[in-house]
């Protein structure tokens, strides 16, 4: 097995371990934290994949900005440790055959899709290493208008949340 | 042999990671005793004194003090997170000086660059990266103390870091777009040459980008959680803030990353604005690759004088060593073949040295800020400027280039 084969398996068990502590943890800094290294598991395959820039940016917004601010906002309300009731009867009946299912479908599809071929014959082997100024533009030049539409739309978001912020006078 | 010829890129890099580790954990006890000298001759004091000659010794005590002292765990902190903190903190700060070039990358070692640990082209975007999972340190640290101190300056601390973090990344992309690269040695390659009216200054970003180096340097010592903006720990309200329940190594720890951070800071405003590893003066003036032997000459002169007008034997014995060593060291400095290697590194840690010397001043000199006033000087002034000189800068570069 090659480095980047080896990589790809240590990380996905990482990230597919960091899913399963977030959900189980029962303190909301320790759901918080597995959060974080599903993220940075996550960005190490990007890495794989060749798209460096994307891994990067993974890291200082959602692991470095996001994520901090949920621990900061854990901290500020000191929330206490959630309680568990009894798990809902609809999610042990109908949940765990849909979520198999789901699992077999995704299975199933990447078998078919040449991503797995591409992770194993390492970084930039298939596809070209995705570099900053190709990405730059194709974001600016092909999908400019996609790009401002979300853009309007994020700011709308920010507005929307200072209004309802605000306090009454 | 044959494994260093097979593997050439996995040997140098860990003899690189090696060496540069032994190079900064050095560094960072030095800088304590530095900080302690400069700030206690700023107030008219001597600073440490007794622990060998002129303290020389006193980081060593301090260490070896800290490897001995009681390590409490206070019973009601969450024992994984309390110690998770200090390591992530002191991992991320050390992690982060290996995209450091110290040098040119002609200079190699089994055929890779011998003066910077990694090459990356997105390396500045990925030091980001790493500096800005920092906060997690201060902001777990305290969180898993459980205690009302450590948690105040835990969130004062989260709360700065993300703020100054926006001016910090929006500061440096004006000379991102200047250099047209993310990638370090290309940053620094483009300030080569001299201005073409003024043929004496050289082409260094910290000419147009004055207003972004400003912005940079003063979100910096914010990032870094310096005085004037130390407010998450701040003696006179929070006892020792985010660190207070730390004991022994574990405070060791938080205590190291903070002067890694200072050093990375000072290493990224040198290569962003000063040139890294370029000389201010032509390349064809040859008498500057003898500097580096000369200045350690000089040094040593001086410190042989030290040594023969010391009251106390013990002292003269160790100031011998030093000066043999200044001497020693700058005699090899002279050969030509060393002169040449060193001359990139040796402007590089000038450079950054000038500028741990000035976050020492302004530590001996400037009072801490108010919380809102530290938070309004962020978001309202320093956001503002660094944002006109990104947008100032974009329409400078279509105005000339079209």
């Amino acid at each position: 097995m090659s480095v980047p084969v080896i990589m790809f398996f240590a990380c996905a068990a990482l990230a597919v371990l960091g899913a399963v502590l977030l959900i189980l943890a029962r303190e909301p800094i320790h759901s918080a934290l597995a959060l974080v290294l599903v993220m940075m598991s996550l960005a190490v395959l990007y890495v794989l994949l060749g798209a460096e820039f994307v891994a990067a940016v993974q890291i200082i917004v959602y692991a470095g900005a996001i994520m901090v601010l949920f621990v900061f906002v854990i901290m500020l309300l000191n929330a206490g440790v959630e309680e568990r009731t009894d798990f809902s009867k609809f999610a042990k009946y109908a949940g765990l055959p849909f979520a198999f299912f789901l699992l077999l479908l995704m299975a199933h599809w990447l078998w078919r899709a040449p991503a797995g071929a591409v992770i194993a014959s390492g970084p930039g082997a298939a596809t070209q290493a995705i570099s900053t100024r190709g990405l730059s533009t194709q974001l600016f030049r092909e999908y400019l208008f996609p790009f401002e539409a979300t853009s309007i739309l994020i700011l709308i978001a920010i507005l929307g949340a200072l209004v309802l912020a605000r306090k009454n006078e | 042999m044959e494994f260093i010829s097979h593997h050439p890129v996995l040997v140098a890099s860990l003899v690189k990671i090696v060496v540069l580790l032994f190079i900064v954990m050095t560094a960072l006890a030095y800088l304590t005793w530095f900080e302690r000298k400069v700030v206690a001759h700023i107030q008219s004091r001597w600073g440490p004194y007794y622990v060998g000659a002129h303290g020389l010794l006193q980081p060593l005590a301090d260490g070896i003090k800290f490897l001995f002292k009681e390590d409490v765990t206070p019973p009601m902190a969450d024992r994984f997170v309390y110690l998770l903190a200090p390591f992530l903190a002191f991992a991320l700060a050390l992690t982060a000086i290996a995209l450091i070039p110290f040098g040119p990358p002609s200079v190699t070692i089994f055929g890779q660059p011998a003066l910077m640990v990694s090459n990356l082209d997105i390396g500045l975007l990925f030091l980001f990266a790493i500096t800005s999972m920092g906060v997690y340190g201060v902001a777990l640290a305290g969180w898993a103390s459980n205690s009302k101190y450590p948690l105040l300056g835990g969130l004062r601390s989260s709360a700065q870091m993300i703020s100054y973090e926006v001016a910090i990344t929006i500061s440096v992309v004006g000379v991102l777009l200047l250099a047209g690269t993310l990638n370090f040695n290309g940053i620094i390659e483009s300030q080569r040459g001299y201005w073409r009216y003024l043929p004496f200054i050289p082409r260094w970003n910290v000419v147009p980008q004055i207003v972004g180096f400003l912005c940079y340097l003063t979100a910096a010592f914010a990032e870094t959680n310096r005085v004037p903006f130390d407010l998450p720990e701040a003696e006179t309200e929070l006892v020792a803030g985010f660190h207070t329940e730390y004991s022994a190594f574990k405070f060791a720890m938080f205590f190291m990353a903070e002067y890694a951070n200072m050093i990375t800071v000072s290493c990224l405003a040198t290569i962003l604005f000063f040139g890294g590893w370029l000389s201010p003066f032509p390349d064809s003036w040859k008498w500057q690759l003898y500097l580096p032997g000369a200045g350690l000459l000089a040094a040593g002169a001086y410190l042989a004088y030290d040594t023969v007008t010391n009251m106390r034997r013990l002292h003269r014995l160790q100031l011998a060593v030093v000066t043999l060593l200044a001497l020693g060291i700058g005699a090899v400095c002279l050969h030509p073949a060393v002169a040449l290697v060193i001359q990139g590194p040796f402007w590089f840690v000038t450079k950054v040295l000038a500028f741990l010397f000035f976050y020492v001043w302004t530590r001996g000199t400037l009072p801490r800020f108010r919380y809102d006033q530290l938070m309004s000087f962020g978001w309202k002034l320093l956001l503002p400027v660094s944002l006109a000189n990104l947008v100032f800068t974009a329409l400078w570069i279509v105005v000339r280039h079209g």
